[in-house]
């Protein structure tokens, strides 16, 4: 390894046939813009832009008082910033949106990790058709858009008498969640060695055991994962908690915001403190534990 | 060796492998299928029912209460002739089609920018992912608040692009545009984040070579880059046309399926008649449809481009 000039990426290497490798390794003596890739920052700054302005538009919005919003536009800097916004939030039912959604994301990622790790542990270490039929019926389940079922889901949700509760969304969420799910803790759990298993099956361990002290153990990256993006679902999910609740006090975070449209009205600034208010936990999760969230959020799994 | 960080995509399943079954204790210290039973009923009563649910409801009339009454295939010839159904066919067709083309060059240069390693790239991707943290719902009322025609970020904008007074939520096709770009705008990074997961497994040796050869970058973009991606490519364009198909969140948020219905796409058509007017037998035969365009589409993308092409992609990352 040379060079830390060839990235995997295209980059701004570009250069003539000529060239012999021998200067490529050399960094200090290629000028700046033959290092830079002038094009592509170029286009990375427009993009900058088209995901930067709207953020800061709505961080700022929510620093101003309503009257200065509806005078100066969305993009200009508040002149004296206040945090009145966030009081009025904060006033309202917000908190209560807040614990609901707490309480529906910490056990539907419950749900969602213990079902995945024994049904991955099942398709693994099964040795039978069936094990393998099992597998099939959750990659199925990929393909299964939640929004098409939501019909006969809130059908079934009534008659198990959980509409306008919050085990009523918390159910289906995480059985959406979990193709998914089985998908990444089956990629981890093949990962671990065959002797393992083995040898472990050979000092008298039975499958609880092996799973308890051998698979749980070696998959944490994947159950983490898992954990992240069950988590995740249940966080943002829409449609579930608006079609399977009505009342107040199940209101979650996603179906509150949506209500503080008709409550804030043209505050628009009380409003956009909401929406920055309901992104806050998961900006800390962002800050802290990166790579898990980002795993989490793509669904695929554990580096 | 514990967890592997580079997971090897082409690892089969362990069924039938003979080499272990002769070391005797072939049953030894394995779970019973019983382990997977409670996931699997789980999953059964809260997907796999409703999907056959979902198309017994649709000879059905049902106003949401009580239970549902048999009528033949009466919401199935009323479907035909629906012309809001008809429109939002069309409407999701274009929607998919139009946030593919918007979505994926723009993913695909940012993602396999952003796999660069230089600190430039590292903060700016870091910014680049943020939309990401958001709820759909959270972003629908942010961009319903910046396209506000008379106090949002549109009424300064919006004489550029046409609008000269800020309306674009208002005229048919501005409404439809402002989905498309909406959904853009918010499903790119997760798009990127897989783009630059792919074009960071890329073996750097590829570029090596080719740099040795004389490749310049763009002759290395088209010739390296872009067929090894393909896998990647198969994945996100899977992801893309099932989520522009069930879109949804936003729909209701930005412009509740109108001016008029011309952003009324299916899925948005599906709720209002099962969930607003309480029409839910022809609401499902609305949402047979749908299963079946979505489910059939992803099978079929899998199905033709490699099925082991996508799980693997899924697995390797």
């Amino acid at each position: 390894m040379t060079d830390v000039l060839h990235r995997p990426a295209p980059s701004g290497e570009g250069s003539g046939p000529g060239k012999s490798p021998v200067r490529v390794s050399s960094k200090s003596r290629r000028p700046l813009w033959r290092r830079w890739n002038i094009p592509a920052g170029f286009g990375a700054l427009i993009w900058l832009v088209v995901i930067g302005a709207p953020l800061y538009a709505l961080v700022a919005s929510t620093l101003r008082t309503r009257d200065d919003y509806l005078e100066k536009g969305a993009l200009s800097i508040p002149g004296e910033p206040t945090l009145e916004n966030y009081n009025k939030v904060l006033e309202s039912s917000f908190f209560q949106y807040l614990v609901n959604t707490a309480i529906v994301t910490v056990a539907s990622a419950a749900i969602v990790i213990v079902l995945s790790v024994t049904i991955g542990y099942t398709v693994v270490r099964t040795r039978t058709r069936m094990s393998q039929r099992f597998f099939q019926v959750f990659l199925l389940g990929l393909a299964i858009p939640a929004q098409a079922v939501i019909i006969p889901v809130y059908l079934i949700i009534t008659k198990l008498n959980l509409y306008d509760s919050l085990l009523g969304i918390i159910l289906p969420v995480s059985a959406f969640s979990l193709p998914v799910c089985v998908l990444i803790l089956s990629g981890t759990m093949r990962d671990i060695d065959e002797e393992m298993y083995e040898s472990m099956a050979l000092d008298g361990a039975g499958p609880a055991r092996i799973l308890w002290q051998l698979v749980v153990p070696l998959s944490r990256s994947g159950i983490s994962t898992v954990g992240v993006y069950a988590a995740l679902q249940a966080w943002n999910n829409f449609l579930f908690p608006l079609i399977l609740t009505q009342s107040q006090e199940t209101k979650v975070l996603t179906l509150g915001l949506y209500d503080f449209v008709g409550q804030f009205r043209v505050d628009i600034p009380a409003l956009l403190a909401a929406v920055v208010l309901s992104i806050v936990p998961i900006f800390v999760v962002y800050l802290f534990a990166r790579r898990q969230l980002v795993n989490g959020l793509m669904g695929v799994g554990g580096k | 060796m514990p967890v592997s960080s580079t997971r090897l995509p082409v690892r089969k399943a362990p069924e039938a492998a003979p080499s272990s079954r002769a070391s005797g204790s072939k049953g030894a210290g394995r779970p019973g299928l019983g382990w997977a039973v409670p996931g699997l009923l789980f999953f059964t009563l809260f997907a796999i029912v409703p999907m056959i649910m979902v198309i017994v409801l649709s000879f059905t009339s049902w106003q949401g209460l009580g239970m549902p009454s048999f009528n033949g295939t009466e919401n199935w010839s009323r479907l035909w002739n629906d012309p809001v159904m008809r429109q939002g066919i069309t409407l999701s067709l274009l929607l998919t089609l139009f946030s593919w083309m918007v979505q994926t060059p723009i993913a695909l240069l940012i993602g396999v920018w952003s796999a660069g390693r230089q600190r430039a790239r590292a903060v700016l991707s870091a910014i680049f992912f943020l939309p990401l943290l958001a709820s759909s719902v959270a972003l629908g009322l942010l961009w319903k608040s910046l396209l506000d025609p008379n106090f949002g970020l549109i009424a300064d904008i919006g004489p550029w692009i046409g609008f000269s007074d800020g309306n674009l939520l208002g005229s048919e096709r501005g409404a439809f545009a402002a989905i498309v770009f909406v959904a853009s705008w918010q499903f790119i990074p997760l798009h990127t984040l897989l783009y630059q997961g792919g074009a960071r497994q890329i073996p750097k040796s590829l570029y090596d070579a080719a740099y040795v050869d004389g490749a310049g970058t763009v002759r290395q973009f088209f010739s390296i880059t872009l067929p090894q991606l393909k896998n990647t490519i198969i994945t996100s364009s899977v992801l893309m046309v099932v989520g522009a198909l069930t879109f949804f969140d936003t729909v209701l948020i930005l412009t509740e399926g109108g001016p008029g219905t011309s952003t009324a796409i299916v899925p948005y058509h599906m709720y209002n008649t099962g969930f607003e007017a309480f029409e839910m037998g022809y609401a499902s035969a609305i949402a047979t449809v749908l299963v079946i365009v979505a489910t059939g589409v992803s099978l079929l993308l899998v199905r033709i481009t490699g099925f082991g092409a996508m799980r693997s992609t899924r697995e390797g990352m």
